[in-house]
């Protein structure tokens, strides 16, 4: 029974958040049957389970709310009222539920308010509803049912039996599903089911036991009759720490082979190479295949969401839509945890502070219903998430303001501040600036606790605002907390892993180079692209300098954390690796500046270095006036975002860049490991072969020493890029001056002074894996226009936007159909749309023809699709949909060319 | 997993366990001359410590941290634990505690290992040669003693174990008032 209880708390909790969430949709949209259906199907499960565990308190109320919905279901219309109670009696429910898992019974009390309040409504309004029938009956009701029968279910039971025998108008006709009552069973037309009136005066007690036996007869035809309901996947629910254990043991079963791999390549005998490499193999799948059960889909962190913008939608009298896009983006349930609140804290905030009152937005010209889009993608190692509104916009003068009033900053200091800077005050302690505190916010708590929240889990957030046109917050998570990437630095004697999130690019610094460190006072500086930036000895941090600072050269780690920006001067910088994040001892926890520990491959255990600790250490140094801290002065300009870039030399000397997302690691590798296979190297690389391509031709794969190479992959794909040295990562705008003739290249920009080739990887992976895509074809230019790239895979996504730009568009980038669309229907101004055919869930097709169905300049809008594959059928297809032109994935020349021959939007049906 | 069991029955036989009553096993541990016991069902292994990563600005009795196998391992030097001998411990200082041995223990979950410079024998003693911690000890040996073994030639303090691994961030602090 305990079992059983427990089973169902779960259970009936996950349903209620189901609930809530469809009723919040149904409300808008309250002639969707399926939805109607969801809803009165789970709190009649809930009902069922509750008669069965002799649960009477659950039951009555999850009656109650059921025979309401049982209105709606017969076409009583739908009001707002009517949702808030139904939504209020979710509420109590829950309240009970939980009182029941911490009592093991029922809490006593009297739901006798709500109970009544429901049938009510389901009663008063029934006339309107359904006026043939006799209104005499409904009086008694009340009555009986609270007075007499003491929960009220017998009555509810008729009720419902009466409901359910008698179909409503607008379904399809089924069989009573039950022995229902003789009087019930009569009047089978639809009226019936607003008849029930009659039912409870005669309804004897003994009755009770038959509803628990009627419902459960009824379950299943119930669910019969729902063909479209998702399909059932076999699940088993599994203790969550069950799955820590095996994490853990996961974790140490990764260090361990990773031990064995260093042994391995040690010694010559090669016996145990091959099992070593199985073994490799299957712990990486392992690794995998439990990282995946601990993934949760970020829906489940924005299911609650739906219900409070609606209730804060009725408190502040907005009308606001809630947009939420990319909900199956997976992320590690731990970080899931972590920022349910304060995305919850951010959507409240968005509604209250960012969307103006109806009558303002109507004022200003604005959709009188605000926006609040909440959305969601991977990229790379982290996930983003994006809450947008199209409020009014940070009141920067007022931050300003306030930020004076405040001591935080003096006026002087406040009016060189960008406005990006400025915006970031909102997350200090107690900063807020809404002139009246309402119930919602306003009170200045909670930016900084969300920000801080964020920041224990390794995240950063960012503030994107617009004056009239609303902000956006923009949160960078890592997917887990258990593995993150870090650069293994030496600083003294020992190594330290830093965490890659934090660091913005790598610096070498010479005595007599011309990146050297020059000191203020004592204080070690360096020159940064004509700013000064803070540097800190990672050795002095740690208290190993002995008062000598002589810097002289090594590496600089610029780092930022929130508004912070500041160089960590270390020895050496060997590579980044992905390390298993082991908690500190005990002993040490009290130490800010390491995060935690880990084993490398080697066997010998380091330090992580917490790069938030690091930023509190070199503030307060800063306040005792040693270091000068340069706060951030980023552009704010929005639109052109500055795009970091892995720089190396390859080929006679020359400098080449790639866009540091596009790569997945840095590897050194024993160029005695390369293998040639029909006449093309390859290595052994994690357990698969990974073939090698030179970034220029003019490369020699070196045969001894160490090999630099550049990983790229994409899902199980990975290519190794073979460089001459790997010389820095930069971050700086991406203006492509000039579109080469070459095919491996998309053109040259400045980057620290030094003409870079920005190398195309769409030229390299075809090489590396033939069906990866097909030759290229000559480069045409086209005008400045916006251009919308739909594509399911940030990788293609980060390697077209570069092509696209050197091609003269302006790009905004959407990772689904949905999201597309709803940039189409944004204010941006699109001129042509490339998307990829092949998405999942909708793919291209389907949002073209979405496209073509709303009309308007959407119905015209040219569009070029990508296809991995080329059919007769597809074009056909295409045809019919008016797409401009269909182009193989990898053809980035091709879709140029393409894009080139679309020249203003309407004539593209040309083509 | 436990080395020092083979040494059981040799300890066992040399001392002999003549009397009833509670007679319990210690693993030896020796500082310098002076010599400690460990209750042996907290002994979880004996081992050589290697590849110790020194953690800066950590508290002066931890060691460092090292990989057991597998198991990142918090190292505690016995030595400054005890407060002992701080003229010998600058003289072997800068080495660090590399050599030697170290003693696997378990609380909550984390594995310590206590630095020592050398192990003995398991010793089977009963209660006959227990004595109370004699008053006039040092304050912080009187915190960490259980008690003293009076054996043939020698003395033996058994160590408590759980005071040998409470000490942190807030103790340190008093330590240093």
């Amino acid at each position: 029974m305990d079992d059983l209880l427990r089973e169902f708390l779960t259970e009936s909790s996950e349903h209620l958040d189901t609930v809530d969430t469809e009723l919040v949709r149904f409300e808008q949209d309250p002639n969707n049957e399926t939805i109607l259906r969801n809803i009165f199907r789970l709190v009649h499960t809930i009902k069922g389970t509750c008669g069965f565990l002799g649960l009477p308190r659950l039951e009555a109320l999850a009656h109650a709310a059921e025979t309401l919905m049982g209105r709606f279901r017969d076409g009583l219309p739908v009001s707002g009222a009517s949702v808030s109670l139904i939504l209020a009696t979710l509420d109590r429910l829950k309240a009970i539920l939980a009182d029941l898992e911490i009592a093991g019974t029922e809490p006593a009390g009297s739901d006798s308010d709500l109970i009544e309040a429901l049938e009510h409504m389901a009663s008063a309004e029934a006339p309107a509803a359904a006026p043939l029938v006799a209104p005499p009956p409904p009086p008694p009701l009340p009555a009986i049912v609270e007075r007499e029968l003491k929960p009220g279910e017998v009555s509810l039971a008729d009720l419902e039996a009466a409901f359910l025998a008698a179909p409503g108008p607008d379904e399809e006709p089924e069989p009573a599903p039950l022995p229902a009552p003789a009087h019930v069973a009569q009047p089978a037309p639809a009226p019936a089911a607003v008849a029930p009136p009659p039912a409870p005066a005669p309804a004897p007690v003994a009755k009770k036991a038959e509803a628990p036996a009627a419902q459960a007869a009824t379950q299943p035809s119930g669910q019969a009759s729902e063909g479209e309901g998702p399909a059932k996947v076999q699940t088993i629910r599994v203790n969550v720490d069950t799955l820590e254990h095996l994490m853990t043991m996961v974790s140490e079963l990764v260090l361990t082979r990773n031990q064995l791999l260093e042994i391995a390549r040690r010694h010559e005998d090669s016996s145990y190479k091959v099992p070593l490499q199985r073994l490799s193999h299957v712990t990486a799948e392992l690794q995998e295949g439990v990282m995946k059960t601990r993934m949760q889909p970020i829906g489940n962190a924005w299911q609650k969401l739906p219900r409070v913008v609606r209730d804060l939608s009725a408190e502040l009298g907005k009308q606001i839509e809630l947009v939420m896009v990319g909900a199956e983006t997976e992320l590690d349930r731990q970080v899931l945890d972590v920022i349910k609140d304060p995305l919850t804290h951010m959507v409240r905030n968005s509604a209250d502070h960012g969307l103006e009152a109806t009558s303002v937005r109507v004022a200003a010209g604005k959709p009188a219903r605000g926006t609040i889009r909440l959305s969601a993608y991977h990229e790379g190692g982290t996930i983003t998430i994006e809450i947008a509104d199209d409020g009014k916009g940070l009141d920067l003068a007022a931050i300003r303001r306030k930020a004076v009033e405040r001591g935080l900053v003096s006026q002087a200091e406040v009016e060189k501040m960008t406005d990006a800077q400025v915006a970031k005050f909102i997350f200090d302690a107690g900063f807020s600036t809404a002139a009246a505190v309402t119930s919602v916010s306003g009170r200045g708590v909670g930016m900084d606790v969300v920000k801080t929240n964020i920041e224990t889990i390794g995240g950063v957030i960012d503030i994107n605002t617009q004056a009239g046109r609303g902000t956006t917050f923009t949160i960078k998570i890592p997917l887990t907390l258990a593995i993150v990437a870090a650069l293994i630095v030496r600083a003294g004697e020992s190594r330290f892993a830093l965490p890659q999130v934090a660091v913005l690019e790598l610096v070498r610094v010479d005595r007599s180079a011309a990146q050297k460190i020059e000191r203020i006072n004592g204080a070690p500086v360096l020159r940064l692209r004509e700013r000064l930036l803070p540097i800190v000895t990672l050795t002095g941090l740690l208290g190993q300098d002995g008062g000598e600072a002589e810097v002289q050269s090594g590496f600089v780690v610029v780092a930022q954390v929130g508004r912070q920006r500041f160089g960590i001067l270390v020895d050496e910088v060997f590579h980044t690796e992905e390390i298993v994040v082991k908690p500190m001892s005990t002993k040490l926890r009290h130490l800010s500046l390491f995060a935690g520990n880990t084993i490398l491959g080697d066997g010998a255990v380091v330090l992580i270095i917490d790069p938030n600790g690091v930023a509190r250490q070199v503030s307060q140094s800063a306040q005792a006036g040693q270091i000068p801290v340069e706060a951030e002065a980023e552009e704010a300009e929005i639109g052109e975002a500055r795009t970091t870039l892995l720089v190396f030399k390859g080929g006679n000397g020359a400098f080449k860049a790639v866009p540091l997302s596009l790569v997945t690691r840095l590897e050194e590798i024993d160029a005695s490991k390369v293998e040639w296979l029909g006449g093309r190297p390859l290595i052994q690389y994690r357990g698969r072969l990974m073939p090698l391509v030179v970034a220029d031709e003019a490369i020699q794969i070196r045969s001894e020493g160490t090999q630099a190479l550049v990983v790229f992959s994409d899902g199980d794909r990975a290519m190794g890029l073979v460089v001459d040295q790997i010389v820095d990562i930069v971050d700086e705008r991406l203006d492509i001056e000039i579109a080469a003739e070459r095919s491996d290249l998309i053109g040259s920009a400045v980057l620290r002074g030094r003409a870079t080739d920005i190398i195309n990887i769409a030229h390299f992976l075809p090489l590396a894996y033939d069906d990866w895509a097909r030759g290229p074809r000559k480069t045409a230019a086209a005008k400045a226009r916006t251009l919308l790239l739909v594509d399911d895979s940030a990788f293609f996504r980060d390697m077209l936007t570069p092509v696209l730009k050197a091609a003269g568009f302006s790009v905004v980038a959407a990772s689904g159909a949905e999201q597309a669309l709803a940039i189409l229907s944004g204010e941006t101004r699109i001129d042509v749309v490339v998307a990829d055919l092949e998405m999942p869930g909708k793919g291209g097709f389907d949002l073209v023809a979405e496209m073509r169905r709303a009309g308007g300049a959407l119905a015209s809008l040219p569009v070029v699709a990508l296809a991995g594959t080329v059919g007769p059928e597809m074009v056909e297809r295409a045809r019919r949909l008016a797409i401009s032109d269909l182009v193989a994935k990898f053809d980035r020349s091709g879709l140029v060319a393409a894009l080139a021959e679309i020249e203003t939007p309407g004539l593209a049906k040309a083509a | 997993m436990q080395h020092a069991n083979s040494n059981g029955a040799a300890g066992a036989a040399k001392d002999g366990a003549k009397d009833t009553g509670a007679v319990q096993e210690f693993v030896t541990v020796f500082v310098g001359e002076t010599m400690f016991g460990l209750a042996i069902n907290r002994v979880h292994d004996v081992f050589i410590p290697t590849g110790i990563t020194p953690v800066p600005l950590a508290p002066p009795e931890i060691v460092g941290l090292l990989n057991l196998r597998g198991r990142v391992v918090t190292a505690i030097c016995l030595r400054r634990r005890l407060g002992m001998g701080a003229a010998a411990q600058a003289a072997a200082g800068a080495t660090g505690q590399a050599t030697g041995m170290a003693i696997g223990l378990e609380q909550g979950g984390e594995t310590f290992g206590l630095v020592v410079d050398g192990v003995g024998e398991v010793l089977k003693l009963g209660a006959e040669t227990h004595e109370a911690v004699p008053i006039n000890l040092d304050a912080r040996w009187r915190d960490l003693a259980l008690g003293v073994h009076r054996l043939d030639g020698r003395l033996l303090v058994i160590l408590d174990v759980d005071g040998l691994l409470a000490f942190g961030s807030d103790r340190a602090s008093t330590k240093a008032a």
